[in-house]
C-alpha cells in the first residue's frame, strides 16, 4: 500500500472527531472519501498532511510512519494537498502561488517541466501568471490549489472538495483534469460531497460517518449499493 | 525655505528611523498576529551595545570613522538578531498554542526585563556617546547645508530597507514568510517550516530594530534605558499608519511620521509634535481603517 491509515483517532481539544479509521490506498489508484458535512473528511486528509495531531492509531507511506512527522516534512514524503476552500495565497500572484507549491524542490529542472505540465493541464493560469491570486474567479483559484499542490511532484494528491462552490461545467473540467493526473501516475485520494462525479471518477470509495469508516468497496459497486444511492446519490439509479 | 528643506530632511532621517524599527512590529504581527511589546527595548538594546562596542573596541582608530560605524552597525545588527530570536524562543514559542492574551502577557514582561536589565548593566542616567566618531561637517546639496550624519543616517535606512524589500519580494524565504503571514496552514502545506520563517522573522525586525538603536546613538549623541518606549510607540503608530502586517505600508508610515512631526514641530508648535503625529494617525484611521496600504486586495474570495 501506497498509503495506510489503521485505527486512526484525531482529537479537536477533548471532543474525538475520528474513532478509529483504517483505510488503505493503492499505487496509481483513485480513492474518494464520502461523507455528510462534519463526518470527518478534512480532519482524515488534514491528519494526514501532519497538520493535525494523530492521538492515537498510524499512518504509513510504503512503510514509513507519517504521523509523526511535522507537516512540512510530510510534503517531503511525497504528499501534497489542495485544501478545502482552496486557501490560495490571495495577496501573492498566481506565479507565486505556484513555485510555493515547488518550495521543498531543488530541482530547477524538474520544477519547470512541472510548470509546463500544470500550464497545459490549465491554460488559464499561464494567462494570469502575473496576477494576483485573490482576484482570480472561484474556478481559476481552485485550478490554482490544485497546481500548487502538484508543483511538489507528489507521488499522492490529497484533493478536498475541489468541486465546493463551482458551476456545474467548471466540476466537469476539474474532473476530466483529475483524471488526466491520475493518468500521469499521481495517486489521488479525492474527499467529495459531489459523490456521484466522485464515484464514476474513482476506481474505490470509502463512506464516513462522524468520525468512523461504515463502508468501503469498488466505485462501481458504491454506486449501485441502495444504501449509498438513498443517502449520497438523492436515491436514483447512477 | 531653508527651514523648511532643514525640517524636511530632518523628518525624513528621524522617519527612516521609525521605519527601520515599524518593520520589526509589522513583521512579527505579519507571522504571529502578536505585538512584540518588546522590540522597542531591543532597539535600545542596540542602541547600549553600539556604545560599549564604539567604546571598548577602539574601532575609530584602526579603521576610519567610516569604517568603524560601518562594522559597528554589522556587530550590532548581528547581536541584536540573536538577542531576538533567543526572545522569540523562550517567550514566545512555548506560548504558541495558547490564548492570545498569553504571548501578550508575555511581551510585556519581556519588555519590562530588558528595560530593567539595560537599567541595571548601564545605570538609569542618560549616557552619552563618543562625539568625535563621524567628523561634524555639513554637506552642500542644492545650496543647503546638510550634516553629513543626517544624511548617512537617511542613506543608511533606505539601503536596508531597499534590500529587505528585495529580499521579502525576490527570495524564495521571502515568499515563504509573505506566505506564512497569509495562512500558516496553507504555508505548512507548501511544505514551510513555518517555525523556522518565525525565527528569521525575530533575526531580522530585531537587526533592523539594533541599527536604528545606533543610528540614533549617533545622530543624537544621548541614550537612556527608557528610550524603547517612546521610538517603540511612534514606530508602533507607524506600522499601523501604514497598515499593521504589511511591509512597505511600515516603510511609507515611518517616513510618513517623522516628516509630518519635524514639520508640525517647526511650523504649528514644538510643544505639539507628538500629539500632531497621533492626530494624523487618528484621520487617517477614520478615513481607511485598515491603515494606509492595508489589505490592499480581500484576501479571502
Ligand atoms: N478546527 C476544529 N476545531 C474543532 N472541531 C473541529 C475542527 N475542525 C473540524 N472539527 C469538527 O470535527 C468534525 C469533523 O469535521 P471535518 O473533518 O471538517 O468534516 P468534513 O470534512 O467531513 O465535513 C466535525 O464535528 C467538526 O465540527
Ligand atoms: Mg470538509
Amino acid at each position: 500500500m501506497l498509503l495506510k491509515l489503521e485505527n486512526l483517532h484525531v482529537k479537536y481539544g477533548n471532543v474525538e472527531a475520528l474513532h478509529g479509521i483504517s483505510l488503505g490506498v493503492g499505487e496509481g489508484e483513485i480513492v474518494t472519501i464520502l461523507g455528510a458535512n462534519g463526518a470527518g473528511k478534512s480532519t482524515t486528509l488534514m491528519a494526514i498532511s501532519g497538520l493535525v495531531k494523530v492521538s492515537e492509531g498510524s499512518i504509513l507511506s510504503r512503510n514509513a510512519p507519517l504521523h509523526t512527522l511535522k507537516a512540512h516534512e510530510v510534503v517531503r514524503h511525497g504528499i501534497a494537498q489542495s485544501p478545502e476552500g482552496r486557501r490560495v495565497f490571495g495577496t501573492l500572484t498566481v506565479n507565486e502561488n505556484l513555485t510555493l507549491g515547488a518550495f521543498t524542490a531543488t530541482d530547477t529542472g524538474r520544477i519547470q517541466k512541472t510548470l509546463a505540465w500544470i500550464y497545459t493541464l490549465f491554460p488559464r493560469l499561464q494567462e494570469r501568471c502575473e496576477q494576483m491570486a485573490g482576484t482570480l474567479s472561484g474556478g481559476e483559484q481552485q485550478m490554482l490549489a490544485i497546481g500548487r499542490a502538484l508543483m511538489a511532484a507528489p507521488r499522492i494528491l490529497l484533493l478536498d472538495e475541489p468541486s465546493l462552490g463551482l458551476a456545474p461545467i467548471l466540476v466537469k473540467t476539474i474532473f476530466e483534469t483529475i483524471r488526466e493526473i491520475n493518468r500521469a501516475g499521481v495517486t489521488v485520494v479525492l474527499v467529495e460531497q459531489n459523490a456521484r462525479a466522485a464515484l464514476k471518477l474513482a476506481h474505490r470509495g470509502y463512506v464516513m460517518e462522524v468520525g468512523r469508516i461504515v463502508l468501503e468497496d469498488t466505485a462501481e459497486a458504491l454506486l449501485s449499493n441502495p444504501e449509498v444511492r438513498n443517502a449520497y446519490l438523492g436515491g436514483q439509479a447512477a | 525655505m531653508e527651514q523648511f528643506f532643514q525640517q524636511l530632511t530632518n523628518g525624513l532621517a528621524v522617519g527612516g528611523i521609525y521605519a527601520l524599527i515599524a518593520l520589526g512590529y509589522t513583521m512579527v504581527y505579519g507571522v504571529l498576529k502578536l505585538i512584540n511589546f518588546a522590540h522597542g527595548d531591543l532597539f535600545t538594546i542596540g542602541a547600549y551595545l553600539g556604545l560599549t562596542l564604539l567604546t571598548s573596541l577602539g574601532l575609530a582608530d584602526r579603521l576610519g570613522p567610516l569604517g568603524a560605524v560601518l562594522l559597528l552597525a554589522v556587530m550590532v545588527m548581528g547581536l541584536v538578531a540573536i538577542i531576538g530570536a533567543m526572545l522569540e524562543r523562550i517567550a514566545y514559542r512555548p506560548l504558541r498554542e495558547s490564548p492570545r492574551l498569553s504571548a501578550v502577557v508575555s511581551a510585556l514582561g519581556a519588555s519590562i526585563f530588558f528595560q530593567n536589565a539595560v537599567m541595571l548593566i548601564y545605570g538609569a542616567r542618560f549616557r552619552v556617546y563618543p562625539h568625535d566618531i563621524l567628523p561634524k561637517i555639513a554637506v552642500n546639496i542644492f545650496g543647503l547645508q546638510i550634516p553629513l550624519i543626517r544624511i548617512l543616517m537617511l542613506l543608511t535606512s533606505v539601503l536596508l530597507m531597499v534590500a529587505l524589500y528585495l529580499f521579502i519580494q525576490r527570495t524564495k524565504i521571502g515568499t515563504a514568510i509573505r506566505a506564512a503571514a497569509i495562512d500558516q496552514g496553507a504555508a505548512r502545506l507548501m511544505g514551510i517550516d513555518v517555525d523556522k520563517v518565525i525565527m528569521i522573522v525575530f533575526l531580522i525586525g530585531p537587526s533592523l530594530g539594533g541599527a536604528a538603536g545606533l543610528m540614533v546613538g549617533l545622530y543624537y549623541g544621548q541614550i537612556n534605558f527608557t528610550m524603547g518606549w517612546v521610538y517603540g510607540l511612534k514606530a508602533f503608530t507607524a506600522a499601523i499608519l501604514g497598515g499593521i502586517g504589511n511591509i512597505p505600508g511600515a516603510m511609507v508610515g515611518g517616513i510618513l511620521l517623522g516628516v509630518i512631526e519635524a514639520l508640525g514641530a517647526a511650523y504649528i508648535s514644538i510643544a505639539w509634535k507628538d500629539a500632531i503625529a497621533f492626530c494624523v494617525l487618528i484621520l487617517i484611521l477614520i478615513v481607511r481603517p485598515t491603515g494606509l496600504l492595508g489589505e490592499r486586495v480581500a484576501e479571502k474570495v
